[in-house]
């Protein structure tokens, strides 16, 4: 059913952004020049400090806004439910039990809960919830409340899921968990992501593009490969290769801070 | 409820069933003092009036009072009527247009720009102060009361509904246009329900002005309009000096606001008991 994720370097484009630039009010120039091709199987991790422009990138992608200059075009175009998000928040309507927050996009298509139900509880039941359908959002921990986000953004089964620091509100241990459980979800419906994150070690665990950028003016500084195969478990997180791989990454990170590595 | 998935075995000890019994106490006291405070305070209004001999044009004693309710019943039964619907009347028209104008307003800067200055000089000229002049422009005497009534109770539906209306997460906003969401969508998906909480606590600030517009109305436009409500018995009572009937009507009055209240918190905790903060009592 999944076709096997094509090696680095071999894949489809997705989605190329090309010399795209967003000024705000005139003079605050939040992205300069930035030039990204997302291939189909991508984990790409934006990288930088704060301010960097990485929330701005997504926003443009989502088509949130314009960019001032540049383009970004789809391979063959974009379709409904081809984009899932994931904010820092979970960003769930507190009014809605955890099956409707689920069954919002489809709902927004027009589509009746009968009609699209087996996609919401297989979306719940790969997150783990399928238990607390009928919960309401203040019933659940964070965690949970972050794992009804992620799948919502997955229940349309998109080509690409843009997520904004999805995890950076949460505690250690439950984000070790929920970076190996997303880690899951990847191979379970093969989609492509792109993923902003502050944390050098979160970023080299899950991806294999680590995009490092710097501000004023945001902007492309560098592109780091993490060619380690998945499924990559705990035992990744304390081998070699993995010391390795931060350590280029941090390297990256100072340099993007303009200071000494 | 709780989501662990293990609950503890109970343990119930000393210390938890002095909990439990504080707790009871306390719920039997909360019914309990108000009641005590208003039988002693009957109590000694009764020892004033027949110990102090005071008149009953001057003060009224409660069993005169209480007299005076049944005797009259079959005058004080259609003034509660008459008054109820008035109230009534002017709360649904203030819920209908209230919503619509807020609506409206976040829909369409320009409607919001162009209106909103009137809204609010309908809000803070006192009803007292117009109602005289309503009385002449307006032909039916109901319809002005009842106008009258309507201008204090919908201005906290309007302003609260509007700030619900415009409380909606900036994140749902996004997550609605990216899944590509029309303005009706929006507008009953996500801006209603958000805006559901606030709309509520202006219905229960509108109960009661409701009232009080449709009390100073009967005042003002008095029995030729209205038909003979509460507010015009009281007063007529006043020129009779039949006090015994005022303080009834006085009574009945208050009653009716406490009954609007009850009734529009009732609702509002039906609509948010299962998802708003302000209505979840949360376990300990
Ligand atoms: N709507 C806006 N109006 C004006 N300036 C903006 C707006 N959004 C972002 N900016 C500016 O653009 C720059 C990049 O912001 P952005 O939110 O993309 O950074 P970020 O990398 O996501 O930072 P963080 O890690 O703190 O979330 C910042 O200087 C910010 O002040
Ligand atoms: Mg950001």
């Amino acid at each position: 059913m999944l076709k096997p994720r094509a090696p680095l370097g071999q894949r489809n484009a997705l989605l190329k952004m090309s010399h795209v630039e967003k000024t705000f009010r005139g003079d605050v120039v939040a992205l300069k020049d930035m030039n990204l091709t997302v291939n189909e199987g991508d984990f790409i991790s934006l990288l930088g400090p704060s301010g960097c422009g990485k929330s701005t990138a997504l926003r443009l992608i989502a088509g949130l806004m314009k960019p001032t200059t540049g383009r970004i075009e789809w391979t063959g175009g974009q379709s409904a439910g081809d984009l899932g998000v994931v904010f820092q928040e979970p960003t769930l309507m507190p009014w809605a039990r955890v099956q409707d927050n689920v069954w919002l996009p489809f709902r927004l298509r027009g589509k009746s809960y009968s009609e699209v139900k087996d996609d919401v509880l297989e979306a719940l039941k790969l997150v783990g919830l399928e238990k607390f359908q009928r919960a309401f959002p203040r019933e659940l921990s964070g965690g949970m409340k972050m794992r009804v986000s992620i799948a919502r953004a997955l229940v349309t089964k998109p080509r690409l899921i843009l997520m904004d620091e999805p995890f950076a509100a949460l505690d250690e241990i439950t984000r070790h968990k929920l970076n190996q459980d997303l880690l899951a979800l990847r191979e379970a419906i093969g989609c492509t992501v792109i993923f902003v994150t502050h944390s050098v070690f979160e970023s080299v665990f899950l991806s294999d593009r680590i995009v490092v950028m710097a501000a004023r003016p945001g902007r492309v500084i560098r592109e780091l490969e993490v060619d380690a195969p998945y499924p990559r478990t705990e035992e990744f997180r304390t081998s070699a290769e993995y010391a390795a791989h931060c350590r280029n990454a941090s390297d990256a990170l100072h340099e993007a801070m303009g200071e000494p590595a | 409820m709780t989501l662990a998935d293990t609950a503890p075995a109970p343990h119930v000890d000393a210390e938890e069933l002095a909990q439990a019994r504080r707790e009871k106490l306390m719920k039997i006291a909360r019914w309990f003092l108000p009641s005590l405070v208003l039988v002693l305070a009957i109590l000694a209004w009764h020892l004033y009036v027949t110990i102090g001999e005071v008149p009953h044009y001057i003060l009224p004693g409660p069993v005169l009072i209480a007299q005076k309710m049944v005797e009259d019943w079959s005058i004080l039964w259609p003034a509660i009527l008459i008054t109820g619907r008035l109230t009534i009347l002017a709360l649904i028209m203030a819920v209908i247009g209230g919503v619509t104008l807020a609506v409206a307003f976040t829909q369409s800067k320009w409607i919001e720009m162009s209106f909103f200055p009137y809204a609010v000089i309908l809000q803070v000229t006192p009803v007292v102060a117009v109602a005289p002049l309503i009385k002449i422009y307006v032909d039916s005497a109901f319809m002005s009361a009842l106008l009258c009534a309507w201008i204090v109770a919908f201005f906290p539906i309007l302003s609260n509904t509007t700030i619900g209306l415009k409380s909606a997460d900036h994140n749902l906003e996004d997550l609605y246009s990216i899944y590509g969401a029309s303005r009706w969508q929006k507008l009953r998906y996500l801006y209603a329900p958000t805006a559901l909480p606030f709309f509520l606590g202006g219905l229960k600030i509108a109960g009661g002005l409701a009232l009080i517009g449709a009390v100073v109305a009967e005042f003002v436009i008095g029995r030729s309009g209205t038909g003979l409500g509460l507010a015009s018995t009281l007063l007529e009572a006043s020129y009779r000096f039949n006090f015994g009937r005022l303080f009834a009507a006085l009574i009945l009055i208050s009653l009716m606001g406490v009954v609007i209240f009850a009734i529009m918190s009732t609702i509002s905790y039906l609509a948010l008991h299962k998802w708003h903060e302000s209505a979840i009592k949360r376990e300990r």
